[in-house]
């Protein structure tokens, strides 16, 4: 299992440089330190799924990616070169785009004045200036349509559709206003099977059309059929970035310190009440630790 | 889309009919209560000049005392702020008006000026100070309404040493600005005109531009709508100096078309705008509302307060009607609003 850790892509090798790359960047919330010397890069192209469990700094990596703080040290490079965001504005005209799970649709507004709330078309001049309604309903339609979501009547209110159209819209949204990197943040934690399905469906075709993209999860099973490569954090530190070829569901299960635990808790439960359970692990592929 | 014959029509839109989409808009309350109110007085007072036109004048004046700043307040709502300082702000120009014209021989068009000033400045900082401290804009806007009402009170007796500035006609009487706020045409005021004009305004604003679309957003989640480069603070800032604008302007159309000016004017507007943005359909939590409600809400005030003076009933039963109202308009939009959510 080899790490494929930075790219260290010289100008002259013909590779072309990475979307957005973080080098070394450390976070202090006061004395504590919320990320130490973290370090990823994505490409065209490319899902990278960010794993850790609650707390390991997830949050705060993509925060400081998308410009809502800077970091304390590190370099940020988008496309090569190197950036310092200011905002999320910033980040946005850079092309790196977030998408958080409660905070990308308003519910009561209809699907295309969400979809264009804060970009809208107008025509006329002045204090005349309209939003062009039609304009955006065929954009929207559009736009939608091309990510392989063929929607009823982009018209109704948002809080129609189900939490799966809703994280699709936000997503195809960014994509539309120039979006090079989509970062989402638990897309498919609060989702059923079906609309997780749904959203995973949406990340695999935007990497298709060259989009790069950073998934942030803490659930295996949705990463790891969509993932390219998988960043894995620990308190606060890199535990390491793997490529899919190299790994296991079970292996990355047990690399988030997920398999250690589970296997510690079927022994508890099998001592404390005689209970002989399965390993709770995915049904396939699954290597015991320590074999 | 009819305009598109390269789109076959979705099977999976379900056709809800019009009866359907109606329910679903949030003006159905006002237009319901409005009617509602106006057939019970019709009934109630039709042969007391309920039903003649002065009766409809009256009327439809009161609706244009409440609706002209309701219909500012309803954007304010909209954007999920409230302003409480309205009813204190229509004192205070009023009173900016009167001294100006009245003590200092300004004319007319300087005081008016003067009025709208102080209103705007004031909007300003209600607005500033929501946005900077995020203190609810309800605590922030009380505070300003007993600031004004207590600075109007205090100034105007040190200046004048009374609460009242009266004999103003003589310096407005033939005033081409003063006819712009006060001038009949036939039996209709044209406050009336005033009032519908800017909930065309509002509604335009809001239905049509994209600042209208930046104020659903802010009261739908500000968060998510600054997320995506809506300028949040400045849709709030510029509501609140709205809404203060309306009511000097209320105040003008007041001072002027009375020829006096009285500390207390404007007391318990700003619950009177409140319950016209509310039967109007719009939510207390902010994010979806309407003008055009609002005018209904307003008609529906107006009819209540005209009605009961013409059918005889005291006016000390006007408040509980009031109170009545809302409370059935607050119900009725809680049930459209879950329809709406629920696609009908």
């Amino acid at each position: 299992m080899s790490a494929t850790d930075a790219p260290h892509a010289p100008a002259s090798s013909g590779v072309e440089a990475p979307l957005i790359e973080a080098r070394n960047l450390t976070k202090y919330f006061g004395s504590v330190i919320a990320l130490h010397e973290v370090s990823l890069h994505v490409r065209r192209g490319e899902v990278l799924c960010l794993l850790g469990d609650n707390g390991a700094g997830k949050s705060t990596l993509i925060k400081t990616l998308s410009g809502v703080h800077p970091a304390d040290s590190g370099e940020l490079l988008v496309e090569g070169q190197e950036v310092r965001f200011e905002s999320p504005r910033d980040a946005l005209h850079h092309g790196i785009a977030t998408v958080y799970q409660d905070l990308a649709m308003i519910p009561l507004m209809s699907i295309s004045r969400n979809f264009f709330l804060g970009s809208e078309p107008t025509t006329g001049w002045g204090p005349l200036k309209t939003i062009d309604l039609k304009d955006a309903d065929r954009v929207t339609r559009d736009a939608l349509k091309e990510m392989g979501i063929d929607l009823r009547d982009t018209s109704q209110p948002v809080g129609t559709l189900s939490g799966g159209e809703r994280q699709s819209v936000a997503i195809a949204r960014a994509i539309h206003f120039g979006a090079k990197v989509v970062i989402l943040d638990e897309p498919t934690s609060a989702l059923g099977v079906k609309e997780a399905a749904v959203v995973l469906r949406f990340i695999a075709q935007a990497r298709d059309q060259g989009i790069g993209v950073i998934l942030i999860t803490h659930n295996v099973n949705h990463a790891y059929p969509v993932g390219d490569r998988f960043t894995i954090l620990d308190r606060g530190r890199l535990r390491g970035t793997y490529a899919k070829a190299d790994l296991t569901p079970a292996d990355l299960l047990e690399h988030m310190g997920g398999g250690a635990e589970l296997d510690e808790l079927r022994h508890e439960l099998e001592e404390v009440a005689g209970v002989t359970t399965e390993p709770p692990m995915p049904p396939t592929g699954y290597v015991a630790p320590h074999s | 889309m009819a305009t598109a014959p390269a789109r076959p029509a979705d099977e999976r839109v379900r056709n809800v009919g019009l009866a359907r989409t109606l329910l679903n808009r949030p003006e159905l309350g006002a237009v319901t209560g409005a009617i509602l109110v106006w057939v019970l007085f019709a009934i109630l007072a039709g042969d007391r000049g309920f039903l003649s036109l002065r009766g409809t004048a009256t009327y439809m004046e009161v609706a244009a005392q409440v609706g002209i700043i309701g219909s500012a307040v309803t954007l304010l709502m909209i954007a999920g702020e409230f302003d409480l300082s309205v009813g204190s702000m229509v004192g205070a120009a009023g009173m900016i008006v009167a001294i100006g014209i009245g003590e200092w021989g300004w004319p007319v068009w300087l005081a008016i000026l003067a009025a709208f000033a102080f209103a705007l400045l004031v909007g300003f900082i209600n607005g500033y100070i929501v946005v900077r401290t995020r203190l609810p804009s309800f605590i922030v806007t009380l505070g300003t309404l007993f600031i004004l009402r207590g600075l109007t009170i205090g100034v105007t007796r040190t200046v004048v040493g009374s609460t009242q500035v009266g004999g103003l006609n003589a310096a407005t009487t033939g005033d081409p600005i003063a006819a712009l706020f006060t001038a009949q045409i036939g039996p209709i005021d044209v406050a009336i005109f005033w009032w519908l004009g800017l909930a065309m305004v509002a509604t335009y604003v809001l239905m049509r531009t994209s600042f209208g679309n930046w104020i659903f957003g802010t009261g739908g989640n500000q968060v998510a709508a600054r997320n995506v480069g809506v300028p949040v603070a400045r849709v709030k800032i510029g509501l609140f100096m709205a809404t203060a604008a309306s009511a000097a302007l209320l105040a003008v159309i007041q001072v002027l078309g009375a020829g006096s000016g009285d500390v207390l004017r404007g007391e318990g507007k700003e619950f009177e705008a409140i319950i016209t943005a509310v039967i109007g359909g719009t939510l207390l939590t902010g994010g979806y509302g309407s003008a055009i409600g609002a005018i209904f809400g307003a008609l529906t005030l107006g009819i209540t307060r005209q009605g009961l003076f013409f059918a005889g009933i005291s006016s000390d039963w006007y408040q509980a009607f009031l109170g009545l109202l809302l409370l059935t308009a607050v119900l009725v939009n809680n049930w459209v609003r879950s329809r709406a959510m629920k696609g009908g």
